[in-house]
């Protein structure tokens, strides 16, 4: 990149807080036409807070935004969008009742004569401008039905149709598959020979130098530094933004003879999963690999009570058990992290305490005369679990839906940590955070297992986490059990050769 | 190095946290708002009539709040919780009429209050049924028995109020303690500080904020949402059927067609009162506030002597004036 050359935005000494509390602190950033700038930092770090007020969904307290050496003093959403800056963010701000060519055209429809939309033109325009960037879509699909990477290519081409010049993109790869992502760093590049500047928001570390040109971490609402991708390692890096070294944990060896804490035995849900059996004990972490479909998430469903099998027996410490609604399981000790946490973990409304302590109350743990909640314990409690989980936090009465994704999901293991249960289901426990938070969330498993003497069963697609932190894996394919394996003889090759097998026949 | 970075956080934001923290959180309190409001109000209305600021128009004041007080408070339970029960104005019909039925039976009044009770607990345990067993929407369900129960309430006596004189059931709707302070109004207290501390210290409130909030978590927590959601109807049909005979009791009349609209005046009260229509968020102590307001209005432009149509004017914008500036209170916290 030129130096010389006038840059097309700088944000100058940027200030925000929230409740009083700093979260962007005197915040440098810029970005020159044609460049992929790299926004790097953990959950919380101030990255999506710099991107909301630079597309105005934020007020700055205190700062300058320069675009093309002009001063902005724009208030509404609308205002940045007219000076050229689109956002893609992770969940897409799309209508998926509406079409791919409503959606480029969201609220500036072609028009006739008569003021009605003009479908004829505005088809033919959305077709133009998907070939623009090589695809074929046909803009009178459903967004809905669309799969996440074309989705991905419809608001591109809907920024691009707005004239944007600045263009920030949230975690673009996170649901993409490898083939996507290089159609996308493509895409990437024949936008940025076209001069748009483009600010890139990414957990990967591994794809920042396919596809950046610098970079700039992001520490606790501090700029650490701006770096050109060529001249920094990824270590030191990983040490900007977590302010270490990452302390890779590793599993102690598994204790021997532990007495079994769970037994299923021929679990059937038609449809879902058959016949599906395995035990596991108490100290030990038993992963479940497999791909999406595989059963494995409905396995896990099933035995927590969110559907009932159709056939199979469940056994908790030896006992025999029906757990017909998650408020069995729950009595009976198990935890259940799930996969979505916003969609069925947290109360969003509801702060970080009542969060955590909701498994307690329902469980029926911890009342004070058998009746009341006790709530000077929920307070000692949740300051003590949010002190150990490392919940970045000014206090534990913040409503859940100002945390970021890592500390979230510290809050909902929190949740069953301070409920005591004994056998915690995981599925997909480090999907969406950060590798700072995706380490604690490992070392609090293997804590939680070797430690306190619980069990855990671990659903994962990401299969160095499951190589990491499993005493056995069970392989899941169509539905069924296809193998076990231990540790030692475990290799990514291995379980995935095993989670392609097909049992037809 | 990690636990320095928690207390070097801690630090950094304690300040912060300290200072008139119970300061803050007691003027973010949304019935301290709403108050401040309600007193104004008085003060103007006081200016405009001598008659406006006495005790006696006061305690009139809390006495015509009491009846949709009563229903607003269980109406709290209900929308909190991230439904709606629209029916409150049937069962409050249908429990005034189950209650004058047993009376003209000659049942003591202890037995009649229990009678009345008891049908808007089982009103509110078949609405439960509905929304939790069968998983319609609260809107339909409450719709439909909002229906069906005025039909019942007009067919058990064919369309005709029962009228009755029983001295000691009197005292209930027209009793005065110390010659002074009204029945209704010292039960809507009791009503407030039972359900207040439900909702702060119990279990079944602690619930009921989290179905609201997220009913899969809820769920998922091992909150049990069949039992909790009847509680939460059976709540609401209870002390609609309460403020049913405290009503029939004022009129000494039970009447079938009484309490048409007044799901909406309890809706009102309680979105007055800053509670979220979509659930999890809110504090019934400002709902009581909100009741109040709404009487307030009544009866302060008539003392004023302004045309009665104007009170529903003025009360429609009130409803959207409160909602507003509890938004801007919000957004005023969050940003």
């Amino acid at each position: 990149m030129d130096e010389k050359r006038v840059p097309l935005l700088e944000m100058r000494n940027i200030r925000k807080s929230f409740f009083g509390i700093p979260v962007l602190q005197d915040v440098n950033f810029d970005l020159y036409p044609g460049e992929v700038h790299i926004l790097l930092g953990e959950n919380g770090a101030g990255k999506s807070t710099l991107m909301k007020i630079l597309s105005a969904a934020y007020r700055l307290d205190a700062g300058q935004i320069i675009i093309d050496g002009q001063e902005q003093h724009y208030r509404v959403p609308a205002d940045a969008q007219k000076a050229g800056i689109s956002t893609i963010y992770q969940h897409f701000n799309q209508c998926p009742h509406l079409t791919v060519a409503e959606n480029i055209f969201l609220g500036r429809p072609p028009r006739t004569r008569f003021g009605l939309i003009n479908w004829q033109k505005m088809n033919h325009d959305a077709r133009v401008a998907l070939s623009n960037v090589s695809t074929n879509l046909d803009p009178r699909m459903r967004i809905g039905t669309l799969s996440v990477a074309s989705r991905q290519v419809v608001e591109i081409v809907s920024a691009i149709s707005r004239r944007t010049r600045i263009l920030v993109m949230d975690e673009p790869t996170a649901a993409l598959s490898e083939q996507e992502v290089q159609r996308l760093f493509e895409l990437i590049h024949s936008l940025t020979e076209r001069g748009v500047g483009i600010i890139y928001i990414s957990h990967r570390l591994e794809e920042l130098q396919s596809v950046g040109d610098r970079v700039t971490v992001l520490r606790d609402g501090r700029n650490m530094g701006t770096h050109k991708i060529a001249e920094v390692g990824l270590d030191s890096l990983v040490r900007l933004m977590i302010g270490r070294d990452l302390h890779q944990t590793h599993l102690t060896p598994l204790p021997a003879d532990t007495p079994e804490t769970l037994r299923v035995e021929k679990l059937t849900r038609r449809g879902q999963f058959e016949s599906v059996s395995f035990s596991v004990r108490r100290g030990e972490i038993v992963g479940i690999s497999g791909l999406m479909g595989s059963g494995r998430t409905e396995l896990a469903q099933s035995i927590f009570g969110v559907h009932v099998p159709d056939s199979g027996e469940i056994y908790v410490r030896g006992q025999r058990v029906n757990i017909r609604i998650p408020g069995d399981a729950v009595k009976l000790g198990i935890g259940f992290l799930t996969e979505d946490r916003l969609g069925d973990g947290l109360g969003a409304s509801m702060s970080i305490r009542e969060n955590m302590s909701l498994p307690m109350w329902a469980s029926g743990q911890g009342y004070a005369y058998g009746l009341f909640l006790n709530r000077r314990k929920e307070r000692q409690l949740s300051d003590d679990y949010g002190r150990r989980l490392n919940v970045r936090a000014a206090t534990m009465s913040l409503p859940v839906r100002y945390l970021s994704g890592g500390n979230q999901q510290k809050v909902v293991l929190a949740k069953w940590l301070i409920a005591r249960c004994s056998i915690l289901i995981v599925d997909e426990p480090t999907a969406g955070i950060d590798i700072g938070a995706k380490e604690e969330v490992h070392r609090l498993l293997i804590h939680f297992a070797r430690q306190e003497g619980g069990t855990v069963i671990m659903i994962s697609s990401d299969l160095p986490e499951v190589l990491k932190l499993s005493d056995r894996i069970l392989v899941m394919a169509e539905g069924r059990l296809v193998k076990e394996l231990q540790r030692i003889e475990a290799t990514e090759e291995i379980v995935m050769g095993h989670s392609l097998q097909t049992i037809r026949g | 190095m990690t636990e320095m970075l928690q207390n070097e956080q801690l630090s950094k934001s304690s300040p912060i946290r300290r200072s008139h923290h119970w300061l803050r959180e007691f003027q973010q309190h949304p019935a301290v708002s709403l108050t401040a409001i309600l007193l104004l109000m008085w003060l103007i209305l006081s200016r405009l009539s001598p008659y406006f600021f006495t005790l006696g128009n006061v305690l009139e004041i809390t006495l015509q709040a009491a009846v949709v007080a009563m229903i607003a408070a269980g109406e709290t339970f209900v929308i909190l919780s991230g439904g709606i029960d629209l029916s409150v104005g049937s069962i409050f019909a249908m429990s005034a009429m189950a209650a004058g039925l047993v009376m003209q039976a000659q049942m003591p009044v202890p037995v009649v209050l229990a009678a009345g009770l008891l049908t808007g607990a089982l009103c509110g345990f078949a609405n439960g049924l509905g929304v939790s067993k069968l998983q319609l929407p609260p809107f339909i369900v409450t719709l439909g028995s909002m229906s069906i129960l005025r039909g019942f309430a007009l067919l058990v006596n064919k369309g005709i109020p029962i009228f009755g004189a029983n001295p000691d059931f009197a005292f209930l709707g027209q009793g005065r303690v110390f010659d002074l302070l009204p029945v209704p109004s010292l039960i809507v207290l009791g009503v407030y500080i039972l359900c207040w501390f439900i909702l702060r210290q119990t279990p079944f409130g602690r619930f009921t904020y989290a179905i609201g909030s997220n009913p899969e978590a809820a769920r998922l927590a091992g909150v049990g949402m069949v039992r909790q959601t009847i509680g939460i109807y059976v709540l609401c049909g209870t002390l609609a059927g309460l403020a049913g005979m405290t009503e029939a009791s004022r009129l000494s009349s039970a009447q079938p067609a009484g309490g048409v609209g007044l799901e909406l005046d309890a809706i009102g009260a309680v979105v007055i009162g800053g509670t979220s229509l979509f659930g999890g968020e809110g504090n019934i102590l400002a709902t009581l506030v909100g009741a109040l307001l709404i009487a307030t209005i009544r009866n302060g432009l008539n003392i004023v002597g302004i045309e009665a149509f104007w009170q529903n004017v003025v009360t429609g914008f009130i409803i959207v004036l409160a909602v507003y500036l509890d938004r801007l209170r919000r957004v005023h916290r969050a940003a």
